[in-house]
């Protein structure tokens, strides 16, 4: 078959198809990776000795455990007690245990890197431990945080891929099928790293902006 | 209330650290419109007194009343009191992130709930009163410490603050900018603020005073006014401190 027409009628068609899981794998995990890795971070940093230890270990935990592993468990292992998860929903709550767990790390580190008298002034004006954190030291931390929040973003886009292995069609899958059925594996996955290069491109540039939009002079 | 009435009270505050007794029992009264100034040399527990004061150190013992109410043991109407009790910082403590007139209103909104165009005219009134409204846009790192003091104070006014504690507010300032700061601060007390004033500005302390309190080893070792410390041979301690600082000062 001409690879043209291979590329227009056959592989684009389905790639397609497969990128819009990806892009739904990641739009639906990102946020919540977001929301759940704050949530972590703040509460080792700033909670009880009752909050921040489970904390520790639920990130010590994702930290060692293989992120397909954890899709297997999610997939094929909850059924037996009586939890059955879509591949698609098993995939993005798997993502969001390990998206949450390292960004939670980079906000930890940031939340720390915030000068002590930061939070005294905020105290000192009558602002509640919670608001001060929320007003005062979070908004400098994730301003600090967004390299690093970058990059695990950039994973999440690549490891997203490993939601074929528990069956969700996703980039890659969509494009293994295509390649094992019509034999042409170069061809195919060439343009497969090209689409994810280019996600990975975007999110660069995006980041970058971002990160001059709420650039504080220092 | 009375004008005789006392607007904060202190009573016997004590604070240690492991064995470091650093507060050994202070107690004073202030009456609104007051200025009292704390000296003595370093490490001598005027900054722990403070922040014994709002809270943000706890005292082992001891109490402090605002209005007749308890602020010690307030639980988390200690963030109430702390609206009350306006603080100024020796390091400053503005906010990195927030530009000089966001500094001064994010109190407003988040604590005081004030909406968003009545805290803006707010924190401008304020600006304008230290002399920084022109700088309102800049960010912390964009001022000079001087600059940066007279906002913090802009911030701690805005909350219309009982009485302000000031610790060592021009400590980490040269002399050129240590004097614009004072400018202010004489501004407020001319304009009846009531405040407690950590420093080591002998000149501040004698022309705005209303009592000097000479602080050594976690007491209040001297107390009088200004005329009386430098006039009175009962007050030694305080002259012989002073004295120190004139050898240095006077040109």
């Amino acid at each position: 078959m001409d690879t043209f027409v291979f590329l227009t009628t056959i592989l684009l068609p389905a790639l397609f198809d497969g990128l819009i899981v990806t892009l739904e794998l990641i739009a639906t995990a990102a946020p919540f990776g977001l929301l759940a890795g704050i949530g972590v971070a703040v509460g080792r940093t700033y909670g009880s000795r009752w909050i921040s230890l489970p904390l520790r270990g639920y990130v010590a935990f994702i930290k060692g455990c293989p992120l397909l592993l954890l899709l297997f468990i999610l997939y094929f292992g909850l059924p037996s007690i009586g939890i059955r998860l879509s591949p698609f929903l098993a995939s993005v709550i798997g993502f969001i245990f390990c998206n949450s767990a390292y960004n939670s790390e980079y906000i930890r580190g940031a939340l720390l890197s915030v000068k002590e008298g930061q939070m005294i002034a905020a105290q000192a004006l009558g602002m509640s431990r919670w608001q001060s954190i929320r007003y005062i030291i979070l908004p400098q931390a994730l301003r600090r945080a967004i390299p690093g929040m970058t990059n695990e973003f950039i994973y999440l886009i690549k490891y997203s891929s490993l939601a074929f292995m528990i069956t969700a069609v996703e980039l890659t899958g969509a494009g293994k099928l295509v390649a094992t059925k019509y034999f042409l594996f170069n061809e195919t996955f060439v343009v497969i790293a090209i689409v994810y290069l280019f996600l990975v491109t975007v999110t660069t540039v995006a980041a970058n902006m971002l990160e001059k939009k709420f650039a504080v002079p220092t | 209330m009375g004008a005789d009435k006392y607007i904060l009270r202190v009573e016997d505050i004590h604070k240690a650290y492991g064995d470091r007794e650093v507060l050994k029992g202070v107690s004073f009264n202030v009456r609104k419109g007051e200025t009292k100034v704390f000296i003595g040399p370093s490490g001598t527990g005027k900054s722990t007194l403070l922040r014994c004061i709002n809270q943000l150190t706890l005292p082992d013992q001891g109490r402090v009343f605002l209005n007749d109410e308890e602020v010690t043991n307030s639980g988390t109407r200690i963030n109430y009191f702390r609206q009350k009790i306006g603080m100024v910082f020796q390091n400053f403590y503005l906010f990195d992130h927030l530009t000089a007139v966001r500094n001064v209103e994010v109190a407003l909104l988040k604590v005081k709930k004030m909406d968003a165009a009545a805290a803006r005219e707010k924190a401008l009134e304020e600006l304008r009163r230290v002399g920084m409204e022109d700088w309102a846009d800049h960010y912390p790192a964009e001022l000079s410490g001087g600059q940066a003091q007279r906002v913090s104070i802009a911030r701690a006014l805005a909350m219309d603050p009982d009485v302000i504690l000031f610790d060592e507010p021009t400590s980490a300032l040269d002399p050129e900018l240590t004097r614009e700061v004072l400018e202010v601060m004489k501004n407020l007390a001319r304009q009846g603020m009531t405040m407690l004033v950590v420093t080591h500005e002998m000149g501040f302390a004698l022309s705005v005073a209303n009592e000097v309190l000479f602080m050594e080893h976690g007491k209040v070792v001297e107390r009088g006014t200004p005329a009386q410390l430098l006039n009175d041979p009962a007050f030694t301690r305080t002259k012989n401190f002073i004295g120190k600082f004139r050898d240095y000062n006077e040109e």
